[in-house]
């Protein structure tokens, strides 16, 4: 057969194009957009096809080869343009870049990398020169923190210290979500099965000859439906949502079909910086992609967002839901009803954390509450190691009566 | 039958003479993918012809178009091959009767090529005529990811392996046009097989194009009213933007209704036609449609003193 042109065959390109798109490619990939070296040689061959006249042409050209997200052409168009008008200004914008960098060199402590390495050296020493006690302090130790651990696991996250704290995140980042498998319309082979796998069946058969046929059967694969998480961030639950975003770094690493949204005042998507191996640089990710850590809310409003530019693309194929919000809205709450009712629409399943919920009187009296009470499938507590490693499970079950959004109606 | 277009100008020839108006950057990934005999994946909302362009280029070419319409839990035994088991039975029957004892031969005979069912992803690998077919796997997303792994040997190398039967390679490869409506992310190694492009709602003048070119009856006031109208819907803040099949659709509705112009009972009446969603008809109706209707209208009277002038 045919393979694609490559440019073995080919004289090779004349003047300084081929350097150039493989400039502008590193460019590019400096930039964030995934460029490997096959993209490069295949811009090389589009852009030598022999059909290019104008400027617009080659754009599309590159454009073809090098983009492939929607959300990239923006980057390729301003790069573009830079590129291949003014080379110079390029050199100009990267040296301004750099100088930035340089600048902000002696804020280096606040790489986790460092500071994980700090500690790890700092650790060393003390244990070092602590190594006499260790012995006893090891017996008193262990008894203590079984008895702390039970203290902390029902206390409420805005009163532990900050060693509390500490010890909190360690035991949120063991917590594993399980979530309700549902059936697909995908085969596997299989014992329990009651449909008949032909393929296997007859292949058996044969290598016995013939004489005998066994029935291989198959049955459905199960799977977990995709999991869409939509965090508050707001002031009023910041310090619930901090915590929540260790169990969310947890779920993120554990799962593959997880989309992750932080608001405030607006919508930012945080799965990417929440996929991070390494707990603390996801954490500085996210703090540097979010622009609204303890600002306002405005609930309806990011809903719709989400509703409208993601809802189709990540809702897809039976999602779930979860919803970390003290439904506090400080606007109208006619939108919030609206945007709610749309969501009610596209998900299989909703179930709303509420911090607020650790208040043993709490009453759904708010506006923004009532609003959203009536589409959710399951109202939860979110505000301690007990209630987060509930959450961790219950997913896996029906909805417990004691969680029904129908008592607090 | 034609041949492959050798320049942007003649593939944006060959699609407009087949009914597509084509912009220069859908006309250069078009020609790109052609030349290069690469995959084109297409992406973009409902209704902005992103299948069409697969039908088109098959009239245009003259090739035979095979459609694979992607749905959840979509298989290989459905998309690439299956084997005729009802007459591999019969074989195996046969064989006894016949006394034929030797296991490794029968194991040849039975998954052999004529026991083999052909299904769109292996068809599209022949070329009986010389000519390679158009392949469209149409609304990927629709599938789950499972199925992108079957997909990436015949996107690649233009080839199946059947594990009885061995490598199934094209003569020629086939034109293969993929769409999604990104319902989710396909996945990067699909992707970076295929020439990527985002078709996006044409402007004014372009869809104006195409409402000419599509509804040649239509009258050019009306289509000039409905094109302006339909752009000012996707200026606006609706759930979803009409696409230009939503567009074309309407031309025919106002053309059964033998409406020559635009008013606001007509659109109240067949808002249905272009918006599909319920707020966004709530959000139309009434004095909101009438707004934009009096807005388009004065543009359109600017545009003729302009003209005039």
């Amino acid at each position: 057969m045919m393979l694609a042109p490559s440019n073995d065959n080919k004289p090779l390109p004349t003047g300084k194009l081929a350097a150039n798109i493989m400039h502008f490619s590193r460019v590019l990939r400096e930039a964030g957009l995934p460029v490997g070296p096959a993209s490069v040689l295949d811009a090389l061959d589009a852009a030598q096809s022999g059909s290019l006249e104008t400027r617009e042409d080659f754009y599309w050209t590159l454009h073809a080869i090098l983009v492939k997200r929607r959300d990239h052409k923006e980057v390729f168009d301003q790069a573009f343009h830079v590129f291949w008008k003014k080379p110079k200004m390029l050199g100009q914008l990267m040296q301004l870049m750099y100088h930035q960098i340089t600048r902000a060199a002696p804020d280096k402590p606040k790489d986790p990398g460092f500071r994980r390495l700090a500690e790890a050296m700092f650790d060393k020493l003390e244990s070092q020169s602590q190594r006499q006690e260790k012995p006893q302090a090891l017996e008193l130790d262990a008894t203590f923190t079984t008895s702390a651990d039970d203290i902390i696991r029902a206390k409420d996250f805005e009163q532990m210290t900050l060693a509390e704290q500490t010890q909190a995140k360690k035991a949120i980042s063991l917590l594993r979500l399980n979530t309700r498998e549902i059936r697909t319309r995908r085969f596997q082979s299989g014992r329990a099965g009651a449909n008949i796998d032909m393929r296997r069946t007859l292949k058996n058969s044969l290598r016995a000859g013939g004489d005998m046929i066994t029935l291989a059967t198959r049955e459905r694969q199960w799977r977990e439906p995709p999991l869409v998480v939509l965090c508050d961030i707001s002031g009023s639950c910041s310090n619930y949502s901090r915590m929540f975003l260790h169990f969310l770094h947890a779920v993120a690493n554990d799962k593959t079909r997880v989309t992750i949204f932080l608001f405030g005042t607006r919508l930012t998507n945080v799965t990417r910086e929440l996929k991070r191996r390494d707990i603390d640089e996801a954490v500085g990710k996210v703090s540097a992609a979010v622009k609204d850590w303890s600002g306002g809310t405005r609930i309806g409003l990011t809903l719709r967002e989400f509703n409208k530019k993601w809802a189709r693309r990540v809702l897809a194929q039976n999602a779930s839901v979860l919803l970390m919000s003290d439904g506090l809205e400080r606007e109208d709450v006619t939108q919030l009803t609206h945007e709610m009712q749309r969501l009610r629409r596209s998900a299989k399943h909703i179930v709303w954390l509420n911090p607020l919920l650790r208040f043993d009187g709490f009453q759904a009296k708010a506006a923004g509450v009532r609003a959203i009470m009536p589409y959710v499938d399951e109202f939860r507590p979110v505000h301690s190691l007990d209630s987060l490693a509930d959450l961790a499970t219950a997913l896996a079950r029906p909805t417990s009566p004691a969680h029904n959004p129908k008592n607090w109606r | 039958m034609t041949n492959i277009p050798t320049s942007i100008d003649a593939t944006a020839a060959l699609l407009k003479s087949n009914g597509y108006v084509a912009g220069r950057d859908m006309a250069t990934v078009v020609f790109l993918a052609l030349k290069m005999q690469r995959p084109l994946f297409l992406e973009g909302e409902a209704g902005v012809g992103k299948t069409e362009i697969a039908k088109v280029l098959a009239e245009g070419l003259g090739r035979k178009l095979i459609r694979l319409q992607c749905y959840e839990g979509l298989d290989i035994n459905s998309a690439v091959y299956e084997w005729n088991y009802a007459a591999q039975m019969i074989e195996i029957r046969l064989a006894e009767a016949s006394g034929e004892l030797d296991r490794q031969r029968m194991g040849q005979d039975i998954f052999a090529e004529r026991f083999l069912i052909k299904r769109a992803l292996l068809q599209a690998l022949e070329s009986p005529d010389g000519k390679a077919p158009v392949l469209l796997i149409d609304e990927l997303d629709r599938t789950d990811e499972a199925f992108e792994a079957y997909l990436l040997e015949i996107l690649s190398d233009y080839q199946v392996t059947i594990p009885e039967l061995g490598t199934i390679k094209a003569t020629e490869p086939p034109i293969v046009i993929i769409t999604s409506n990104r319902t989710r992310e396909v996945h990067d190694a699909l992707k970076r097989r295929c020439l990527y492009h985002w078709v996006g709602y044409p402007d004014a003048r372009r869809e104006l194009d195409i409402v000419k070119t599509k509804r040649p009856k239509a009258s050019l006031a009306l289509a000039n009213e409905v094109v302006r109208f339909v752009q000012a819907l996707r200026a606006g803040d609706l759930f979803k933007a009409p696409g230009v099949a939503e567009t074309l659709d309407w031309i025919t509705a106002l053309n059964e209704l033998d409406s020559v112009a635009l008013d606001p009972q007509t659109v109240n009446d067949t808002l249905g036609v272009l918006l599909k969603y319920q707020d966004d008809i709530v959000r139309m109706e009434g004095s909101e449609a009438k707004r934009i209707l009096d807005q388009i209208k004065d543009e359109i009277r600017t545009a003729a003193a302009t003209a005039a002038s």
